[in-house]
This record gives C-alpha cells, structure tokens and sequence, in this order.
C-alpha cells in the first residue's frame, strides 16, 4: 500500500443528474486503476447505477479501465455521447 | 500557388465549440482557396421529434476543455486522411430551440469525392466520440437524455 491520492471525478450528463453533484475528489490507494475508482463509487459512494463499463477519460483523454491513476487526475465518467 | 494541393501540404483547421447561436452558410466563403473547387457545409439542426416523441427543445451539455481537443483531433485526422484544403467543425452547447444549428461541419477541397468523404468522416466521428450530451424536452412536459443506459433509467425513477 503506497500513499494515498485524491483523484478528481467529473459526472456528466446523466451520471450527474444522478450524483446530484458535478465533480467530487475521491481517496484511493497508490497504484489503483480506473477500476479500482468505479468500484469505490459503485460500493462505498452507492452510485450503484454506473454501468460496469462505464467509459472515462483521465485527464481529458479516453482511457481503459486499466489504467493507473496518479494524485491530482482528472477523471470524467462518460455516459454515451449525443453530439451533433 | 495554384497548383493542386497534395495531402501533405498545410490544411486550414478551425474548430470550436460554443453557446453562441451558428449563422448563416454564406459564414462559410471565406472557407476554400482557387485550388479547391469543392466546398461543403454540413448543418446538424434540431429536429422536432426524436424516437416518435415530440420534441419541444433540447439543451446540449458538454466536457468543455476536452471536447475542444477531441474535435480537433478529429479534424486533425481529416486533414491527414484525406486531400482537403480546409476543414472547420462547431459544435454549439447550452439551450437550443427547434431548427437551431446544434453543429457545422464545413470542408473545403480540390475535388468532390475528398469533400464528402471528410465531410462525412468528421460528423460520424462527432457522433462517436464528442463528449457532448444532449437534454430533450418533450412536447408533454418530460425532459430525458438522449442515449442514456438503461441502469440509469431505472435508477432515475
């Protein structure tokens, strides 16, 4: 278990209507994936409507539920996009 | 200057996104040099029913910061894809009413064939990838989001 670090979770569209909040800062441990951060929300935050692939972007980039978050990311949970 | 232009040389990229309302075609002269004789502008507008239901109006929501990155990517990949002069892509977010512009995709090329075919790159990739949500309000007084995953739904209720 490494340090903690605070991560910055954006909820769009539908995922903030149903968080009633646009943006909250979870604490994770060191090394935890995007997975790691969906799951802390589903479980301990209740937001148990979260697709099990919900797709994010960290740091304003599309990325896979793999992938390893630093202190001080920019994750933003993305319900299906309905541009144009 | 005059020669015909390769896919290598230097396109014309201009994107945004933004609350102010999207005007007129003629907006898009400025778009093509005399080496393009092609241009396109495709308008996405609001339309008055979605999915059989009637549609009032709509607000668009959007991942501001990064839907301006992606949609230059996206443009960017249009120009390195295909033989166009110019390209320029605007998407419009906050509340729209009916027949508003909600998006514009303009493309400027020697020939015809590159035009529609970056033209129709860009606004599918739009459709997949643009980080931008769209709020319905119907005719009956309910509002929902369009695309919305069932979970969601019945979270909701």
């Amino acid at each position: 278990m490494g340090d903690l670090i605070r991560v910055k979770t954006l909820f769009f569209g539908v995922y903030g209507e149903l968080a009633a909040s646009r943006e909250d800062v979870t604490e994770l441990p060191g090394d935890s994936t995007v997975s790691d951060l969906v799951e802390a929300l589903r479980g301990p935050r209740g937001f148990d409507w979260l697709p099990d692939r919900v797709v994010v972007a960290v740091n304003q980039t599309y990325a896979e539920s793999g992938t390893v978050l630093a202190d001080g990311d920019e994750v933003a949970l993305i319900p299906p996009v309905a541009g144009g | 200057m005059a020669s015909e232009r390769t896919p290598d040389r230097d396109v014309a990229i201009e994107t945004g996104i933004t609350t102010d309302p999207i005007g007129r075609l003629d907006a898009f002269d400025d778009l093509s040099t005399h080496a393009d004789g092609a241009v396109l502008v495709f308008q996405g507008r609001v339309r008055e029913t979605n999915e059989g239901r009637k549609v009032s109006g709509l607000s668009y929501e959007a991942y501001g910061e990064m839907a301006e990155k992606e949609l230059a990517a996206i443009c960017g990949e249009a120009a390195a894809s295909f033989e166009i002069g110019a390209v320029r892509a605007v998407h419009r977010v906050g509340d729209l009413e009916l027949g508003d512009v909600a998006v514009v995709v303009g493309v400027a090329a020697p020939h015809r064939n590159a035009c529609y075919e970056a033209s129709r790159f860009v606004i599918e990739q739009v459709k997949v990838r643009l980080p931008v949500w769209k709020h319905e309000r119907y005719a009956d007084g309910e509002t929902g989001w369009v695309g919305a995953p069932a979970v969601t739904k019945a979270a909701s209720r």
